[in-house]
C-alpha cells in the first residue's frame, strides 16, 4: 500500500470580497506522506493557513470558494475533501477521525465551560464510544502521554485554569484522541515561551514515532520549520514557489524569496553593528493578484517582460527539489 | 563604564497586590520586578530577556514610570546631572519624560486610529510644547523621512499602512522630540520576517545617528543578540545573569540561560534541538515561588542548598554577574556559530 495520505492538486481557495476577489489560496499542489512531515512556511498572508482550512473545510461558507482536489487516500479508496459538502456526515467524520488540527491560540479552541476531559471526550462518544468509565481512563492516560502532570485531576479542569503550555498539549490530545492519520499543525507554538516550544516540538515528533501519523507544520518559522520538517514548501501570496527536502531548501535555496527570507534571520555570531539584509517592501494583499510571478516588484533579481507577464512553471533543479523562478527556466 | 552610563537602576521592585473579595482585601502579592539593578551605558543597548511572566515588561514600564514601583531607584545621568526618576511627582515626570519614549510590540493596537500620521507623530512635540505651527510640521516632516516614510502620507490614518509602516510611524513619533533613552518593548515581535530586518537595521541606524539608548525587551534570542550590547536574563521578576552579548550567548554562566539558548530552534537541519535533557515543567506562579532558588525545580544541576537559599548575584567576568550557587563549578554549554 502506498504511503500517501493526502494529495492537494491545484488548489484554489478565493474570498469574494466588496473589493474584489482575493485569491488567498492560488494553484497549489502538494503531497502528505505517512510518518512525514511537511512544513509550509511563509509570511503572512501567504495563505498558508487558509490552505489548511481548506482541506479542514472551515473556511467561510458564505463567501468562499474552494477549486481543485484534495485527495484523502482511504484504504476503501479516494476521498476528494474539495467536492464535499462541508457540513455534511462524511465531512464530519473525517474530521477528527482522519485529520485534525491544531491552532495557534488554545485558549479558543476550547469552550470555557465545559472541562477539558468532557470536550475531548465528546469527540470519542460522536465516534461510537458508549462506556463513559472507558472513556474517562482513555482521557487520562492520553493527558498523560502527552506531558500532563496529574492527569486524573486536570481532567476536571477548565482551560483558562491551565498555562498556555498546558492549553497546547490539553489541544494536541484532543486532537489525537481518535488517532487521526493526518495532523495539521498551524503555528502550534508560535505563541508559547521558547522553552515550552522545545517541549511541545518534542512531543509532536515522538507522537509520530509512535504512531507514524503524517504532519502538515505551518509556521512562519524557519527555526521551528528546520527542526520540524521532512519537505518544506515556501508559500508566497497563495502559491508554493519552492519546493524541497528541508535539507535542500536550507543548504541549497534557489527562489531569490526563499533566499532573502533565510538572509533576513538574524543569525548568531554575526559581526557587530552589521547589517541584515532585507527584501524591500511588504508583503502585498493578494486582492485581484496579476497572473505573473507574485514576489515580482519585490524581487532583486526582476527581469521586466519576463517576471511580470506570467506565473514561472515549476522547474526541477534537483531531486525533488523545485522552484518556480524564470531564472532557472 | 559608570561615568559613562546614562542610565542605572538600583533594586527596582514592584510588587503587584492580590486582592480577593467583595472589600478587595490584600491576600498576597506579586513579585513582579524584585530588587533588580543594571546599567545601560549612553549609546548603547541592553537586551532584556525572559519568558512571560518573568518582569521585564513590568521592569520597562517601571522605569518610564508608566507604572509606579514600589522601590528602588532609576538613576538617569543627563547634562551633567543625575535625576532619580523615582523621587519625581507626576507633574515633574512629565516634564522629564521627553527623555524617555517607548516603542510598542503591537503597531495595530498602539496608534489611535482616529488620529492621522502627523498628530501622532507631532503629539509629544505638543505636549511638550517644543514646536508649533512650520517647526512642528518641519519637525515631523524631518522624523518622517528619517524613519523611511513617505511625507505625503502625512495626513493618513494608521489604517492605510501595514504592520512594518505602522512600526515606522511609532519609531517617528518616539524619536520626534529627540529622546535619550528608547525602551523597545517587542518592537519587532509582531513583524514579518522580512520587515522585521528592515526595521532592526532602521535602529540600528539611528542608534549611531542620534547616540541613542535602548533597552531592548525581546523574548526573541537570535533578534537580542543581533541589536544588543549587553544582555540581561530575568526569571521570575530577578535579574539571574548578566554579560556582554558575545560572552552571553558563548559562555553563559547561570543554568537557565544555558536552558534558554538550548531551547533555541536554529534555521539548520544539520542542528536540530537535542532529542532528550532539554528543560522540563514551566515558570512557577510569580505569587508563590518556590524557596531558594526560583529556578531550582526546573534545574537539572539543582542541590539542597538550591532548594534553601537564595542564590546571591555575584561578578564572575568583567561585566559578567550571575546568580548560581554552583557558578564556579559548572562547565554550561553556550552556543556554537
Amino acid at each position: 500500500m502506498s504511503d500517501v495520505v493526502l494529495e492537494v492538486k491545484d488548489l484554489h481557495t478565493y474570498f469574494e470580497l466588496e473589493e474584489g476577489t482575493l485569491k488567498a489560496v492560488n494553484g497549489v499542489s502538494f503531497t502528505i506522506r505517512k510518518n512525514r512531515t511537511l512544513g509550509i512556511v511563509g509570511e503572512s498572508g501567504c495563505g498558508k493557513s487558509v490552505t489548511a482550512q481548506s482541506i479542514m473545510r472551515i473556511t467561510p461558507k458564505k463567501n468562499s470558494r474552494i477549486n481543485g482536489q484534495i485527495l484523502l487516500h482511504h484504504d476503501s479508496g479516494l476521498i476528494d475533501i474539495a467536492r464535499l459538502d462541508e457540513d455534511s456526515d462524511e465531512m464530519r467524520d473525517l474530521r477528527g477521525r482522519d485529520i485534525a488540527m491544531i491552532f495557534q491560540e488554545p485558549m479558543t479552541a476550547f469552550s470555557p465551560v465545559h472541562t477539558i476531559g468532557n470536550q475531548i471526550m465528546e469527540a470519542l462518544f460522536v465516534h461510537g464510544e458508549k462506556d463513559k468509565r472507558a472513556a474517562r481512563n482513555h482521557i487520562i492516560s492520553l493527558l498523560d502521554e502527552v506531558g500532563i502532570p496529574a492527569p486524573e485531576r486536570r481532567i476536571d479542569e477548565y482551560s483558562f485554569q491551565l498555562s498556555g503550555g498546558m492549553r497546547q498539549r490539553s489541544m494536541i490530545a484532543m486532537a489525537i484522541v481518535l488517532n487521526p492519520r493526518l495532523l495539521i499543525a498551524d503555528e502550534p507554538t508560535t505563541a508559547l515561551d521558547v522553552t515550552i516550544q522545545s517541549q511541545i516540538l518534542r512531543l509532536l515528533k515522538r507522537l509520530q514515532r509512535d504512531n507514524g501519523m503524517a504532519i502538515m507544520f505551518i509556521t512562519h518559522d524557519l527555526g521551528v520549520i528546520a527542526n520540524m520538517a521532512d519537505d518544506v514548501a515556501v508559500m508566497y501570496l497563495g502559491k508554493i514557489v519552492e519546493y524541497g527536502a528541508s535539507r535542500e531548501i536550507f543548504k541549497n535555496p534557489k527562489h531569490p524569496y526563499t533566499k532573502g527570507l533565510l538572509r533576513s534571520i538574524p543569525k548568531f555570531g554575526e559581526k557587530e553593528g552589521a547589517h541584515l539584509a532585507t527584501i524591500k517592501g511588504t508583503v502585498p494583499v493578494p486582492l485581484d493578484p496579476p497572473d505573473a510571478c507574485p514576489f515580482a516588484n519585490r524581487c532583486g533579481e526582476f527581469i521586466a517582460g519576463k517576471c511580470d507577464i506570467r506565473m514561472p512553471a515549476a522547474v526541477q533543479v534537483a531531486p525533488g527539489h523545485s522552484v518556480n523562478c524564470v531564472l532557472y527556466e | 563604564m559608570g561615568g559613562s552610563s546614562l542610565l542605572e537602576v538600583r533594586g527596582l521592585t514592584k510588587y503587584f497586590p492580590i486582592e480577593k473579595g467583595l472589600l478587595r482585601r490584600v491576600v498576597g502579592h506579586v513579585r513582579a520586578v524584585d530588587h533588580v539593578s543594571l546599567s545601560i551605558s549612553k549609546g548603547r543597548t541592553l537586551g532584556l530577556v525572559g519568558e512571560s511572566g518573568s518582569g521585564k515588561t513590568t521592569l520597562g514600564r517601571c522605569v518610564l514610570r508608566a507604572i509606579d514601583l514600589t522601590a528602588g531607584e532609576i538613576l538617569f545621568h543627563h547634562e551633567g546631572k543625575t535625576t532619580d526618576l523615582a523621587q519625581l511627582s507626576r507633574r515633574e515626570m512629565r516634564e522629564f519624560r521627553k527623555h524617555l519614549q517607548m516603542i510598542f510590540q503591537d503597531p495595530y493596537s498602539s496608534l489611535d486610529p482616529r488620529k492621522t500620521v502627523f498628530d501622532i507623530v507631532s503629539e509629544p512635540l505638543r505636549i511638550n510644547r517644543i514646536a508649533a505651527g512650520k517647526a512642528l510640521e518641519d519637525r515631523v516632516r524631518t522624523v518622517l523621512e528619517l524613519v523611511g516614510l513617505d511625507v505625503r502620507y502625512m495626513k493618513r490614518f494608521p489604517h492605510a499602512f501595514s504592520g512594518g509602516q505602522r512600526q515606522r510611524i511609532g519609531i517617528a513619533r518616539a524619536l520626534s522630540i529627540n529622546p535619550q533613552l528608547i525602551v523597545c518593548d517587542e518592537a519587532v515581535s509582531a513583524l514579518d520576517v522580512s520587515v522585521q530586518a528592515q526595521i532592526l537595521n532602521l535602529l540600528k541606524d539611528l542608534q549611531a545617528d542620534f547616540d541613542l539608548t535602548y533597552l531592548f525587551i525581546a523574548h526573541d534570542l537570535s533578534v537580542v543578540e543581533h541589536v544588543s550590547d549587553d544582555v540581561a536574563v530575568m526569571y521570575v521578576g530577578k535579574l539571574v545573569e548578566k554579560a556582554p552579548t558575545q560572552e552571553l550567548f558563548k559562555n553563559p554562566r547561570h543554568p537557565y540561560t544555558e536552558a534558554l539558548l538550548s531551547a533555541i530552534p536554529r534555521p539548520d537541519p544539520d542542528r536540530p534541538l537535542p532529542e532528550t535533557g532539554g528543560i522540563e515543567g514551566e515558570l512557577p506562579d510569580p505569587a508563590n515561588p518556590p524557596p531558594g532558588c526560583y529556578f531550582h525545580p526546573r534545574c537539572p544541576y539543582a542541590e539542597q542548598i538550591c532548594r534553601e537559599r537564595e542564590p546571591p548575584l555575584v561578578e564572575v567576568g568583567p561585566g559578567h554577574t550571575s546568580a548560581c550557587h554552583f557558578v564556579d563549578e559548572l562547565e554550561l554549554q553556550g552556543l556554537e556559530d
